[in-house]
């Protein structure tokens, strides 16, 4: 299945690259992406056989209506050109780069992965999803965020962050809050997609659920996760409620009338609606849609 | 040999070891006339000694002779230390070509196989779980086995065709005169349902406990009227192998999804509404299903009536919690449900035979509303595997299975589609233990197959969001990811029948190459 950049992105389920079990059911817990990982899940000297475990994945295996995005290693280990030379053919959705901290580690992600694809003759949409994982990621959010046009979203890893930083994780995340709140700021200027950290913590569903609204808070449209059981209760923290949809129905109707008349101020009711709200009413209702949760003759 | 087709088109000998067999016709279509067996009279004198001073004693006193039939119950499951210690204790005796009659057999008792071998058993007539079913597959057992369904057995034994000479009971408490229970003493296991048909029917009947309470011994799960000897041991078992201490909801994704398709399932049926009756049991979806549909009952404000099991204390949870008026319990699993059966009265002990026998006026699993089962296999017929793996290893007792999935108005497979690359829905089972006609539907985490005899269901459930689909689709898919596995390399060698619950015999099994 092919993917569309601004497709939601609720939730990522991490997928280590060398266990061909976990990937066969993989697609029917439905998370909105699944993440075939090289890096960090896998030992270096597994790395060849997830590789290749992963190469053939793509191709044969079911991923039903999930994005499928592959880590690969970073370019400066002795694994990431390899990772892009096999995998970029096989043309998953997204190419996930890691420890990514400048405009200059995306493009030469991308320029592989276009010249590997092309060789091969595939001229398949592959997006790229930068993870942003340092200090120095942090301060080059931005820069990184707009490096090129296939970039879908940007994503935060808090794992490597601290580490890199020299703090320890928290479950409440205070010492990330800044970090994370740079990442969304740096999506949103850039007009792709803000993804939140991994939750690590399987057994604690409410820690999950707080971590999730905090990150929807912030302006990220996303979390990753490693178990399946966290997808359900992070689906229901990033979809639009039954209130905000039909709010949003009115603010779109609102602005629709306001266009057809030629007016420039929007009103819904006694309320001035400002263009930022009639915005975020179309990707509410851009959300709802792809969930179906308006049917089309409701719009 | 001659063989007869059954109604799901297994052939059955004509005769077995001199046993004649009646082909299975249909759930419901062999009806035994008669009248049942019963147990010789006894006499009951006052100032009687029933307590003996070692089970060697209790077992002269009992007559037990070459060639008769002794019988056990299973609720001390793979902690049980009696059926060793009889056994042993008869091999020192010298008694020999017996019938072991267990309600099952654990990997514990693999000792049993050495009495296989120097000829102190003969035959088994019971469920056998485990290093004793790898040895009877294999042809080590001298004579056919004989698995029965729980409702099965105590059918068997109150019709006589299987006639139980010494009974050996283990309690968990019991008083010199018999009174015995499970829920008191150092080896607790709750309910003594499935010896109570022994105790009752069998010509001798021998109580040995690790605890002796003065008398009397109450609660009386089986009163002294049925008990002829008491034999005190030190230890009828290991307690860490009755009860776990917490059974727990399994933590795979795939049987948590499918669990999940099964509660949504069973709501959307209609079924799930005030005076609500299920049967759970221990597996770790069954418990993850009980959670699910506790919840979806505690957050609608559904009161449900009766919870059937195997006991966990996810059931008893929801007993306490008033979200199921009461619990009927043939076994329990863990502490806390050994607990609430001892303490509460609506928390009620069922027989083998209030609870499944066909040959009674009305049993338990026809008043079930909901059943939840596993199986190792299924085939597009829907009829059910739960005896042997595809190797043709008969390695799992039949339990309360055929009986619950007769007797429900929806009996559900859940199952995951494939374990460990072997497909589990097939073209065709390797051993039928349930007929596919008790079966409504299957429930696995690629997608959920009813059964095309319930067109009830099928209309009911037209525009749910679930995966149903045809049970060929369900196969293809799965063969795509396995393959079909070649078939199991067997002898001609019959090593045991497999009973329906009304006596007739639904297959065979037979011999592995080794």
């Amino acid at each position: 299945m092919r993917s569309d950049k601004n497709r939601l992105r609720r939730s990522r389920l991490y997928i280590p690259g060398n266990k061909p079990s976990l990937m066969y059911n993989a697609w029917l817990y439905k998370a909105d992406c699944l993440i075939l990982d090289l890096e960090d899940a896998v030992a270096p000297s597994e790395k060849d056989a997830a590789r290749i475990l992963v190469k053939y994945a793509i191709k044969n295996l079911d991923w039903g209506n999930s994005e499928l995005i592959v880590r690969v290693n970073p370019l400066y280990t002795d694994f990431g050109r390899e990772d892009i030379r096999v995998i970029a053919p096989m043309a998953p959705n997204v190419i996930l780069i890691p420890k990514c901290e400048s405009a200059r580690d995306v493009s030469a992600v991308e320029e592989l992965v276009t010249d590997y694809a092309r060789r091969q003759g595939v001229y398949e949409e592959i997006y790229l999803m930068p993870l942003i994982e340092t200090a120095k990621g942090v301060l080059n959010a931005y820069e990184i965020a707009s490096a090129s046009p296939n970039i879908c979203a940007i994503t935060f890893g808090a794992e490597d962050f601290t580490k890199d930083m020299g703090i320890s994780r928290t479950r409440e995340g205070k010492e990330t809050f800044i970090a994370r709140s740079i990442v969304a700021m740096a999506a949103k200027a850039a007009r792709v997609q803000a993804l939140d950290t991994v939750f690590s913590d399987i057994n604690d569903i409410e820690g999950l659920v707080e971590s999730a609204k905090e990150a929807k808070l912030l302006g990220f449209d996303g979390k990753g996760l490693i178990h399946p059981s966290q997808i359900e209760p992070v689906h229901k923290v990033f979809t639009p409620t039954e209130e905000e949809i039909e709010y949003a129905g009115k603010v779109v109707a609102a602005y629709e009338a306001a266009k057809s008349e030629g007016k420039g101020v929007v009103a819904l009711g006694s309320k001035m609606i400002d263009k930022p709200v009639v915005d975020r009413a179309i990707h509410t209702i851009e959300c709802a849609k792809q969930l179906g949760l308006i049917k089309e003759e409701e719009e | 040999m001659e063989y007869r087709k059954n109604a799901v088109g297994r052939l059955i000998p004509k005769e077995i070891e001199g046993r004649k067999l009646v082909p299975f016709k249909g759930a419901f279509a062999y009806r035994k006339r008669g009248h049942k067996a019963s147990p010789p009279i006894s006499y009951s004198e006052p100032g009687e000694k029933k307590l003996c001073k070692s089970l060697k004693d209790a077992i002269l006193a009992a007559g037990l002779k070459d060639g008769m039939t002794i019988s056990f119950h299973h609720h001390l499951r793979n902690g049980d230390g009696v059926v060793n210690m009889v056994l042993d204790t008869i091999a020192d005796m010298g008694i020999k070509g017996l019938t072991l009659a267990p309600s099952a057999l654990f990997p514990v008792h693999s000792p049993v196989i050495e009495h296989i071998k120097n000829g102190v058993v003969r035959n088994i007539q019971g469920s056998m779980n485990g290093p004793v079913g790898e040895f009877v597959s294999y042809g080590g057992l001298p004579t056919t086995a004989i698995l029965r369904s729980h409702g099965g057995r105590v059918r068997a034994i109150e019709d006589g065709t299987l006639h139980i000479d010494v009974a050996f009971i283990a309690a968990s408490s019991a008083d010199e005169h018999g009174n015995l229970n499970g829920v008191y003493g150092k080896s607790q296991f709750g309910p003594l349902a499935y010896a109570m048909a022994d105790a009752m029917y069998a010509d001798k009947s021998i109580a040995i406990t690790d605890t002796l309470l003065p008398y009397p011994n109450l609660p009386i799960s089986i009163p002294a009227i049925y008990v002829d000897y008491v034999v005190v041991v030190d230890s009828i078992g290991d307690p860490s192998g009755i009860v776990s201490g917490t059974t727990r909801i399994t933590r795979s994704p795939t049987r948590l999804l499918i669990a999940k398709y099964a509660a949504q399932f069973i709501r959307e049926s209609g079924l799930l509404k005030d005076g609500f009756s299920f049967q759970t049991g221990a597996g770790g979806i069954s418990l993850a299903i009980t959670k699910f549909l506790g919840e979806i009952m505690e957050k609608e404000g559904i009161k449900g009536s009766f919870i059937n099991g195997g006991v966990t204390r996810f059931a008893v949870e929801l007993f306490h919690k008033g979200i199921v008026h009461s619990l009927f319990d043939g076994q329990v699993f863990d502490t806390e449900s050994i607990d609430s059966f001892r303490d509460d009265t609506r928390h009620s002990e069922t027989s083998m035979s209030q609870y499944a026998n066909i040959h009674s006026k009305g049993c338990l699993v026809n008043r079930q509303d909901v059943g939840f089962l596993g199986a190792t296999e299924v085939d597009t017929n829907f009829n059910v595997n739960v005896n042997t793996h595809s190797d043709g290893m008969l390695l799992h007792g039949i339990g309360g299975h055929p009986d619950v999935a007769a007797g429900a108005k929806l009996s559900m497979i859940v199952i995951p589609s494939f374990r460990n690359r072997i497909p589990v829905i097939r073209e065709s089972v390797t051993t039928v233990t349930a007929p596919g006609e008790t079966i409504d539907v299957v429930v696995t985490e690629r997608g959920i197959a009813i059964n095309p005899r319930r067109d009830d269901l099928i209309e009911r459930m037209k525009g749910s969001s679930l995966p149903i689909k045809p049970i060929e689709e369900l196969k293809d898919e799965v063969e795509n990811i396995c393959g079909k596995p070649a078939p199991p390399r067997l002898k001609d060698r019959i090593i045991a029948l497999i009973e329906y619950r009304d006596g007739t015999y639904i297959d065979v099994v037979r011999e592995v190459e080794r």
